[in-house]
């Protein structure tokens, strides 16, 4: 099949979907979400029965997209993300119904769940692109979806916050990106990612200040997008503010794109001797200083959504050092099966946040007080997923750590290991602290929490999917190890 | 049907707590489960062959095979005394775990948990999975001790999970560094393959990879200045919780360097021995003293557990190569595994009767005690059993242990010069220290005049009794036949 008519496919679906809540006459919007969910688990399975082929040299896409391993696992993980949040919708409707003013009955519920769908057409885009006018075209195209989703919660004041702080910051990187790609096209004459270390070779001496302040500038863009420090400022409060599903899947669709992005740029410029050295500088340092800002800050943390934007910013640490290890032949699968793992965990803790939120009323981990005795589903899920956070044997969490931990012993890291070891410590007191909150402390009421069926599934689902890669990773691992060869 | 054994005594354990979270009554669905354990470890214990000793019962999954991790289970002679240790704690801590008042499925969950990640641990043949298992028990005791927990719970809890979960990624570093320094085609973490390497002589992993095990693993046995977590997590721990941390799960620590550290770091072990001997005195004759300070029972034997790793660790110290043929000291080795299997049970038993104590009398602080005997004979008698047990008098195995320790540190003399010697007039000294802290404990809360508010307390169950002799009569059997035991640790090292 050809590369882009999978996302062709999902525009299609998400367009069918808006149609469909514009002229069915139907108030209870849950089918939307199901049906979403539906169509997009068909293109995923389609992906695996007609895996997307390479276009050929001479087709006019091909200077723009590439079908590779490494594109094909982050489409198929971009499409299960968002099935997840877009699953995740009904029970949020809730707060919709609060927020959102509507002029009929199910106003504004459809959408929350069709929007996420065109953000996924534009990151799986982004995933493939292998030319910086594409990587841009498509970052925009989920960028501008994940506005609108950011601010949905119009008549709430943080959410109205939330977006405000994310469009700003967001189009400020966007400028820093646009103006970076114009410096390395001025320098280079190119803007295909494979054409740029040939254009690069023949640069004269003089030309390597202007190039560098070029790929500086589309650093600190991508950067902002996975959430690296110095440029992560925007992350708790806009994690706060969203909408809880949104959050997620800023945490995890969106930061995987931009790693995909940063994977191909640092492959691209990896031949070019003077800039590999000082590139690999570079994202060693971001890694300390991600790690070092996200797991600190973390601690004294007492709202659980801004937690989980902290401890985002932190993962983002360690996958920095495998992205600072990339000479590794396994650093590439190392990242990709961090993300699986990371999907799982990341998702289901949101999952349980958006249930307890909307059955005690605020997100704060006091709210989770006493959550073992309320709903022990829950709490086991909770109690899952912050044990593969913090990276506890058996769960996807660790693998993804010991990987990302080989692969930087074996590159020589060893600084990014100690720093690495200190942090793991850290997580720990902060994600226990959830645990402390589940299971020590006593609840205010003891009326157990009603969880409808999709709810339970999706629980059951990546509970068994963490615990799954935990204990028996070596599907998904023997899956990403041949990425490496499709790559060089 | 042998190969399978190992995997039904982890698996036991695991599938009792999945039943119990179904709503299976925890304590008769606990107890079975490791009622069939001690059944099945002592059955092979029994059937392991020492005339053809090496690994044994063994059994192989593919996890990820082309990083050389796999799911190997198997035993030799050092392993099965540890996994009886283990189910001995076990069935032992189960039943004499008092009424649970409070989300009693849980507390069963959890202590199931420990005891299956260590039978887990000194079952497995492939280190990732040693590590992976050893991991299992870290939130089970958070939960254990933050919610069931007596004291400052709260604060224990934290320092020990901080503290273990650190130090086990410090293990980490170093497991990963050990298997990134073997050449790429053989990369593996299958110890047997492993042992195989270094015995070939082509195998030389730089010895900083030592120092990063030895406090990895000597933050997980509590070794000077790692320890400060140990005492206060076990004197807030519930009982059965103490009794399977200190009795079992801190040999995880020694049996991790007996296994990896003592093969692969012969040179290493030896280069840096003196740190050794430093950091184990201060854990025989600093901790000593300062469990001699102690004003309360449950932190008397906290502490006492600290000090008595120092005599474990004078046993590794002294495997250093003497002579020419780079043949090993193994004396103290089996002491040390000698000492690793006392130990376990003796704590385990102080902890249990410790329990019981508090249960009765609601303090264990040593001025508000006294004459209890006349009131819970029994209790007396057994606590008079294991204090003599701790203290290492003949007839019980610590005694055997301690002998072979220092047996084996005198060999070693030579090898070390003065600093060993220093350490074991030190190491001697600890015995005397150790018998002035749990005589006076003995003393201060048996004997004396009895306060009228304690006349009326109730003896030891039926129970808690037998429970705590189960563990006793181990200590005795080796204790006169130490060879039943030194037998089986001695099929870790090939003489």
């Amino acid at each position: 099949m050809n590369t882009v008519l999978l996302e062709i496919a999902v525009v299609a679906l998400g367009i069918l979907l808006l149609l469909a809540d514009s002229f069915v006459d139907r108030s209870d919007k849950n089918y939307i979400s199901f049906l979403g969910a539906l169509g997009l688990g068909v293109i995923l399975v389609l992906s695996f029965i007609f895996p997307p082929i390479a276009p050929s040299p001479d087709s006019p896409v091909a200077a723009f997209v590439t079908s590779d391993l490494l594109s094909l696992f982050f489409i198929r993980f971009l499409l299960v993300s968002t099935i997840v949040v877009v699953l995740m919708a009904p029970s949020f409707r809730p707060v919709l119904e609060r927020y959102v003013p509507a002029e009929r009955a199910g106003g504004g519920i459809g959408e929350f769940a069709i929007l996420p769908i065109f953000s996924c057409a534009g990151l799986m885009w982004m995933v493939q692109a292998v030319d910086f006018i594409m990587i841009f075209v498509a970052l925009e195209l989920a960028t501008i979806t994940l506005y609108i989703l950011v601010t949905y919660l119009r008549q709430n004041q943080a959410s109205l916050e939330a977006g405000t702080k994310y469009l700003i910051l967001g189009a400020l990187s966007t400028g820093f990106l646009v103006y970076g790609i114009t410096w390395i096209f001025g320098v280079t004459g190119t803007t295909n990612l494979n054409d740029l270390a040939p254009a690069i070779q023949l640069l004269p001496e003089s030309s390597h200040t202007p190039l560098l302040f070029g790929i500086a500038l589309v650093l600190v863009a991508l950067s902002f997008k996975i959430a690296a420090f110095p440029f992560q400022f925007w992350v708790p409060d806009v994690y706060q503010g969203a909408p809880t599903p949104i959050t997620a899947y800023l945490s995890v669709a969106s930061k995987a794109a931009g790693f995909v992005v940063l994977i191909r740029l640092l492959l691209a410029l990896e031949g070019v001797s003077f800039l590999a050295h000082k590139l690999e500088a570079v994202i060693t340092l971001l890694a300390i200083l991600t790690l070092i800002f996200g797991n600190f800050a973390a601690i004294p943390q007492t709202n659980l959504k801004r937690l989980l934007g902290y401890s985002s910013i932190a993962h983002a640490g360690y996958l920095l050092i495998g992205l600072a290890s990339l000479g590794s032949a396994l650093a590439i699968p190392a990242i990709g099966f961090y993300f699986a793992g990371y999907l799982g965990m990341t998702l289901l803790s949101f999952l349980v946040l958006l249930i307890v939120t909307e059955n005690t009323g605020g997100d704060d981990i006091s709210r989770f007080n006493g959550l073992s005795q309320r709903s022990p589903l829950l709490a086991g899920a909770m109690l899952l997923s912050m044990a593969s956070l913090a990276g506890i044997p058996f769960t996807a969490g660790f693998i993804g750590k010991f990987l990302i931990f080989e692969v930087a012993i074996h590159q020589g890291h060893y600084g990014l290991v100690v720093i690495g070891c200190v942090t793991v410590a850290a997580g720990f007191y902060y994600y226990f602290k959830v645990v402390r909150a589940m299971y020590w402390q006593q609840p205010s009421e003891l009326t157990p929490i009603p969880l409808s069926a999709t709810v339970k599934i999706l629980i059951a689902v990546m509970g068994a999917g963490i615990l799954a890669l935990g204990i028996y990773p070596n599907p998904v691992l023997a899956a990403l190890q041949p990425v490496v060869t499709t790559l060089h | 049907m042998s190969p399978l054994l190992l995997p039904v005594l982890i698996a036991l354990p695991l599938l009792a707590a999945l039943f119990i979270a179904v709503g299976a009554n925890p304590r008769r669905t606990s107890l079975g489960a490791a009622f069939l354990n001690l059944v099945l470890s002592i059955f092979l214990f029994a059937r392991y062959d020492l005339h053809v000793g090496g690994w044994q019962f063994v059994s192989e999954w593919h996890v990820i095979p082309n990083l050389g991790i796999n799911l190997i289970l198997g035993a030799d002679g050092l392993s099965l005394t540890m996994l009886l240790l283990s189910t001995l704690v076990t069935f032992s801590a189960l039943w004499v775990a008092p009424k649970v008042d409070k989300q009693e499925g849980l507390y069963y969950i959890a202590l199931l948990f420990i005891s299956a990640g260590v039978i887990g641990a000194f079952s497995s043949l492939d280190i990732f999975f040693l590590y992976s298992f050893h991991e299992l028990a870290l939130i089970p005791t958070f939960l254990l001790i933050g919610i069931w927990g007596s004291g400052d719970r709260q604060s224990a809890a934290w320092k020990a999970t901080i503290y273990l979960g650190a130090g086990s990624f410090v293990l980490l570093i170093g497991l990963l560094a050990l298997y990134l320094s073997m050449p790429t085609e053989v990369r593996t973490f299958d110890l047997r393959k492993l042992n195989e390497l270094a015995a070939s002589g082509t195998f030389h992993p730089a010895s900083w990879i030592y120092l990063v095990l030895l406090v990895g693993f000597g933050t997980l046995v509590s070794l000077f200045p790692f320890h400060s977590w140990a005492p206060s997590a076990y004197a807030s721990a519930p009982p059965p919780a103490a009794m399977l941390h200190a009795g079992v799960l801190k040999k995880f620590g020694l049996y991790g360097l007996i296994r990896i550290a003592i093969p692969f770091f012969p040179q290493a072990v030896q280069q840096y021995g003196w740190l050794l001997l430093l950091l184990l005195s201060a854990n025989l004759l600093y901790i000593g003293y300062v469990t001699v300070a102690q004003k309360r029972l449950d932190w008397t034997v906290g502490y006492s557990s600290v000090m008595h790793m120092g005599y474990i660790f004078l046993g590794l110290a002294s495997v250093a190569i003497i002579g020419g043929d780079s043949s090993l000291n193994l004396i103290g080795y089996n002491g040390a595994a000698m000492l690793m299997f006392a130990h376990g049970l003796s704590v385990a038993a102080a902890f249990a009767l410790c329990g019981e104590i508090r249960q009765r009398t609601g303090t264990l602080d040593y001025s508000e005690l006294g004459g209890l005997a006349k009131a819970v004979p029994v209790l007396g008698i057994l606590f008079g059993f294991v204090s003599l047990a701790s203290v290492g008098l003949p007839g019980f195995a610590n005694f055997a242990g301690e002998v072979l320790v220092f047996f084996g540190a005198t060999a070693a003399i030579p090898a070390y010069g003065p600093g060993m010697i220093v350490a074991i007039v030190i190491a001697v000294w600890g015995v005397v220290i150790s018998a002035i802290y749990m005589l006076r404990a003995y003393r201060s809360i048996f004997w004396g005049p009895i306060a009228a508010r304690w006349e009326s307390i109730t003896d030891l169950s039926p129970t808690a009794r037998y429970s705590v002799i189960l563990l006793i009569i181990p200590l005795l059997i080796a204790g006169f036949y130490p060879q039943i035991i030194l037998k089986m640790v001695g099929t870790a090292f090939p003489h």
